[in-house]
């Protein structure tokens, strides 16, 4: 068939979209770091080659991604053993519940991370609830954060694949003589293998470079690759081993690109009805499939609650009366908590719509493959891996001063750009199996009747995308919302958005600032949940990745 | 921006009557260098032309109320612009390396622990301010960089304790060595959180060469590390807003009127056990709007801005003008003898012992 | 020279070597006339229609309509339907929002195109089901649309690829009539590939047999 679009210069074209906007927000500022810290002659990175070997050698580094590397595997392990009997019984079974339980695992993910890793904190403490366990400050503790918050990366992409899975093949199997183990083994697994691998692609990229979560959880004693750039950078001046280790971490969204491409097969045969009530016996299995996930996810979650509750002598609602009155006498926020909600809630719809734009036209761009298609596709998940320290660093390297006659210096505009860079990854990975499941003959068989290419794209591919699309755009919009790391480089002090006022309210003593602060996560987590459940509604079983 | 179309409109008349009366002076706007010390000095903030926008760099823990600001602005015509780039120490780090193409026109909030990093870096231009309360800054000043950095205000990095913990008083340092003190400080890690690092320059001054001795018997007494003074103090502490489970956590000697309940204090500062940090500011090399800068600083100085110190940021003002509020004078007093280092040396050894400090105590 | 020539044409597709699917295949097809392509399932001819109605590009040779050659013609202006073997009916249209999609194409007005969608739709035997979603349809009605939307833009040529294949075999031999006398009734110009010699003599005035990439 002959490809969309239609020649190599209209590809790229089109490719100049995501090119530029992740050329002049991403490539180059986090690109100038890495050169700078490499070959830097301003005495900070005085840098050569063997002075960049020397840094990824000494012992320090060497310890730093021995970490990350367990972090990450750990965090990816935990959030596939939990995430996988999870969407199983998320996208098998059709029971009261369902839907609000789908959008309620998704949550986590969007929380602010200093808050969450305080809520985790307080549970491992000697007095906590999970205090006999002993995992203060451990490696174990850390990873349970990283399951917390990546568990739902899994149910969404493995779930939605299980739900267009013919449950007959398994059927089929059934009558062959296989046991439902082996059934399981040898068709649904495989089946769902290509799922499986880009989940565990984004989590392990996630895993490898949560940052804040390590640092609390780990009380600094933990060191991965990510708190090192940090320290490098913020402490030491250090450039060039800032640079090195971002090259590290480069090296990293390389691998995971590859054990998810590797896993790639064909898509299974969709069907239409795959979902049943669950019967006595399978309702047990159900509830025992969620328990864990749910455990986890409940636990710090009351603790965020009880934290927001509490009061000078007691519990009240005295925190969340404060989000919406005049900041009280210790606070310092300069306006109300609401207000600082309604600029997450418009800067996160800017950078939904910019994610949305350049993300559908790279999808569509990627879902034919070839080898410039792997190359755009590998180019956007880079976000993904590399640190927001660097990128921030990057940004006040190059974007400080005006730009082809553009001062984007303190502009409102560089918030949701920043959040449109780091949901762009998700937003294309999940657009992506729907744009590939669009069969190439749909499209000939419009151009015979008269469709221009413009046309079939109109009339065929966006109608045929819009459901992925409703889906993938709620979770950009829900990751904008909590997205700290980069907005923190860049939002404009007088107009927080919702997690860099928390982060204000964590910065000063009282039991008004932390009290606001957690009344605050709360609310963030109940809107994020709010944009899930009504991003539920949009979801067909086309292209119901992530 | 912050501005009120009223004090817009009161900024654009000053900013012309200001412009006007430059005229006659054949000053020229922006020609400030590190080899016209004595013109930048001369050239008072009502004389030079100001108007336009300035930037002040400043670390994330910067907080002015509106009302301050917006009359700044609506006297000197000036819109201010905030860039807060993180803590105190990636803010001197940040300005090092964007020298060529400065964040801003002014800096406040370079300590005294990353000072010298600022002025062997260059960031800095010359101007010495004759607000009323220079004198008083002068008390601070980093010598052989009086004109580079002007002190704004300081506070005692120290530990706090829970009063209801220890009934017949503070431990001392040494004391706190002891296994009846077990599992009793959290404290923060100098490589990543700015209190940390002063309170390792704390026990530094305190007991020279024998510091790491201190810290490796802390260690032997399940001495808590975490990564930043909000994990320490609202995670840790045992104080009855927090219900952690440690009853010495390190904070500033500022921290305990936060704790007051029903006008009974429940935490204190140890003050045998503090750390001065001064914060400073200064007109930044290459700024685009110099006279801005030096406006903005002789601000800093300003009474308006000193009494803000205290209930915005929790530090005490330089100026001796001020009066501070209340429950201050009752439940923050400062350490009389605090503990400080000079800034050269601070700087020359501050990688190294952090280095030190990390091996004897988390590896 | 009138209705189609096709002039040695090849079809090649990449790979390592490249497989020559089609390897210089002429033949004419005249105003009204039905053509069968009959062959081996791997012989060529699905890839020698595709490459006629132009969603797979030429190798080499040309093709061309009443003597103009359409090299440079696109799909969408070469005014050629196809009908695939399974129907690759627009799934998120209803039946006739599919029958009418070419009329849209062709800015036909609203009014007109309702009546030409009618009037297909009787012409397969499903006037009844015009408000139905695709999904909704059995095999052989699935293909009794693809063939009612392929027709309502009045192709100049109709080309078929396999069109029955996917049906049983009761059902395939009265399809099989019903294409040709619509065919017929419509006069338009057929090209049909198929591999069942039985289905090719009902349908098509002529029968090409074509055999590893070349017409035997």
């Amino acid at each position: 068939m002959i490809p969309w679009p239609a020649s190599a210069r209209l590809w790229w074209v089109l490719a100049g979209i995501p090119l530029v906007f992740l050329g002049l927000f991403f490539l180059w500022p986090a690109g100038t770091v890495i050169v700078r810290g490499l070959f830097g002659e301003d005495g900070l990175g005085r840098g050569d080659l063997a002075g960049a070997i020397a840094v990824l050698s000494s012992e320090r580094t060497l310890r730093a991604i021995g970490t990350t590397v367990v972090l990450a595997l750990g965090g990816t392990a935990g959030s596939l053993a939990l995430g996988i009997p999870a969407a199983w019984a998320l996208s098998r079974y059709e029971w009261r519940g369902r839907r609000a339980v789908r959008a309620l695992v998704t949550v986590p993910f969007v929380l602010p991370t200093i808050v969450v890793a305080a809520a985790f904190s307080a549970l491992f403490s000697a007095s906590g609830l999970l205090g006999f366990l002993g995992l203060d400050q451990s490696m174990a503790a850390i990873i349970l954060a990283l399951v917390f918050f990546n568990v739902s990366v899994v149910v969404r992409i493995v779930g939605g694949a299980w739900e267009s899975l013919s449950p007959r093949l398994n059927d089929a199997a059934r009558t062959l003589g296989a046991s439902p183990a082996r059934a399981f083994a040898r068709v649904t697994l495989p089946a769902l293998k290509p799922a499986i691998a880009s989940s565990a692609a984004v989590v392990m990229l996630f895993c490898s470079t949560s940052f804040a979560l390590v640092l609390v959880l780990g009380g600094s004693r933990i060191r991965t690759v990510e708190t090192e750039i940090y320290v490098q950078v913020n402490q030491f001046l250090n450039l060039r081993a800032a640079a090195v280790l971002a090259l590290v971490q480069v090296v990293f969204v390389g691998i995971a690109l590859w054990v998810s491409a590797r896993a790639r097969s064909p898509r299974p045969p969709a069907s239409v009805e795959t979902m049943r009530r669950p019967g006595g016996r399978e309702r047990l299995a159900v509830a025992a499939a969620l328990a864990p996930t749910l455990v986890l996810l409940v636990l710090p979650a009351l603790a965020l609650i009880e934290r927001s509750l509490r009061v000078v002598g007691g519990y009240g609602l005295d925190h969340y009366a404060a989000l919406f009155g005049e900041p009280p006498l210790r606070s310092t926020l300069s306006a109300p908590v609401w207000e600082a909600m309604v600029t997450s809630l418009l800067t996160a719809a800017a950078a939904t719509a910019i994610a949305g734009v350049v993300g559908i036209v790279t999808a569509q761009l990627v879902a034919r493959r070839s080898r410039r298609a792997s190359w755009l596709e590998s180019l956007v998940m880079l976000p993904l891996g590399v640190s927001a320290v660097v990128v921030g660093l990057g940004v006040l390297l190059t974007l400080n001063r005006s730009v082809l006659g553009v001062d984007l210096r303190g502009s409102w505009w560089l918030v949701p750009i920043a959040q449109a860079v780091v949901a762009l990854p998700l937003m294309v990975r999940a657009l992506l199996p729907a744009a590939r499941a669009i069969d190439p003959r749909l499209r000939a068989a419009a151009a015979t009747l008269g469709a221009s290419p413009w046309r079939v794209l109109w009339r065929v591919d966006a109608p045929l995308l819009r459901s992925a699309a409703g889906a993938s755009v709620a979770f950009a919009f829900a990751i904008a919302m909590g997205e700290f790391g980069a907005t923190a480089f860049v939002a404009r002090p007088d107009v927080p958005t919702l997690p860099t006022a928390i982060a204000r309210l964590l910065s000063r003593p009282g039991i008004e600032n932390v009290g606001m602060a957690f009344a605050a996560s709360v609310l963030l987590a109940a809107v994020t949940a709010a944009v899930m459940l009504a991003s539920e509604r949009l979801r067909t079983t086309v292209g119901a990745e992530i | 921006m912050r501005m009120t179309r009223t004090a817009a409109t009161t900024a654009a008349f000053a900013s012309l009557t200001l412009a006007l009366a430059a005229c006659s002076q054949a000053t020229e706007p922006g020609a400030s260098s590190t080899a016209e010390t004595a013109d930048a000095t001369a050239s008072a903030p009502a004389e030079a032309p100001l108007g336009g926008t300035v930037r002040l760099v400043t670390h994330d823990s910067f907080y002015v109320p509106d009302e301050a600001l917006a009359a700044f602005e609506a006297e000197t015509g000036l819109d201010v612009e905030l860039v807060q780039p993180g803590d105190a120490g990636t803010l001197v780090n940040q300005l090092v390396l964007t020298k060529d193409a400065p964040l801003g026109d002014a800096v406040y909030g370079i300590d005294n622990t990353f000072a010298s990093r600022a002025i062997d870096g260059g960031v800095l231009a010359p101007y010495a301010s004759a607000a009323p309360a220079a004198s008083d800054a002068a008390a601070y000043a980093i010598p052989g960089a009086e004109d580079l950095l002007t002190a704004v205000d300081f506070s005692d990095v120290c530990l706090n304790y829970d009063l209801a913990a220890f009934p017949d008083g503070a431990p001392t340092l040494d004391q706190l060595t002891d296994a009846s003190h077990a599992g009793q400080v959290s404290v923060t890690n100098p490589a990543t959180s700015s209190p940390g690092l002063a309170f390792m320059l704390a026990t530094k001054a305190a007991m020279g060469d024998s510091w790491l001795d201190w810290w490796e018997a802390m260690r032997a007494n399940d001495l808590r590390v975490t990564a930043s003074w909000s994990d320490s103090y609202f995670t840790d502490f045992s104080a009855p807003n927090y219900g952690g489970d440690y009853p010495v956590v390190l904070s500033y000697a500022s921290s305990p009127p936060s704790e007051v309940i029903d006008g009974e204090p429940t935490t204190a500062a140890m003050l045998d056990t503090c750390f001065r940090q001064v914060e400073y500011a200064g007109v930044l090399e290459g700024a685009e709007n110099p006279a801005g800068a030096q406006a903005v600083v002789d601000w800093l100085l300003s009474d308006d801005f000193q009494v803000t110190l205290p209930e915005s940021m929790y530090v005490y003002p330089v100026s001796t003008a001020v009066e501070l509020p209340a429950e201050w004078v009752e439940f923050a007093p400062l350490a009389d003898a605090p503990f400080t280092l000079d800034a050269a040396e601070i700087d020359a050894n501050r990688d190294a012992w952090i280095a030190e400090w990390t091996a004897a105590v988390l590896d | 020279m009138s209705g189609l020539r096709v002039d040695d044409a090849r079809v090649t597709y990449p790979g390592t070597p490249p497989v020559e699917a089609v390897r210089g295949v002429s033949f004419d097809v005249g105003p009204g006339e039905i053509v069968a392509l009959l062959g081996p399932s791997g012989c060529g001819k699905s890839s020698l229609l595709s490459a006629v109605v132009g969603v797979t590009p030429l190798a080499g040779g040309t093709v061309a309509w009443d003597g103009e050659d359409l090299a440079r013609v696109p799909v969408h202006r070469r005014g050629f339907g196809l009908v695939f073997q399974d129907g690759q009916l627009f799934p998120h249209l209803t039946v006739a929002a599919n029958v009418a999609f070419g009329l849209e194409m062709a800015g036909v007005p609203r009014a007109s195109r309702e009546a030409r969608v009618a009037e297909l739709l009787a012409m397969v035997g499903l006037e009844e089901l015009g408000g139905r979603a695709v999904t909704e349809l059995s095999g052989g009605q699935r293909q009794r649309v693809a063939l009612a939307r392929s027709l309502a833009p009045r192709p100049r040529l109709l080309a078929l690829d396999e069109p029955l294949s996917s049906l049983d075999a009761d059902l395939r031999g009265r399809l099989a009539v019903d294409v040709r006398d619509l065919l017929r009734a419509t006069g338009t110009t057929g090209l049909v590939v198929t591999h069942d010699p039985a289905e090719a003599d009902v349908m098509a005035d002529r029968v090409l047999r074509m055999e590893d990439g070349l017409l035997v």
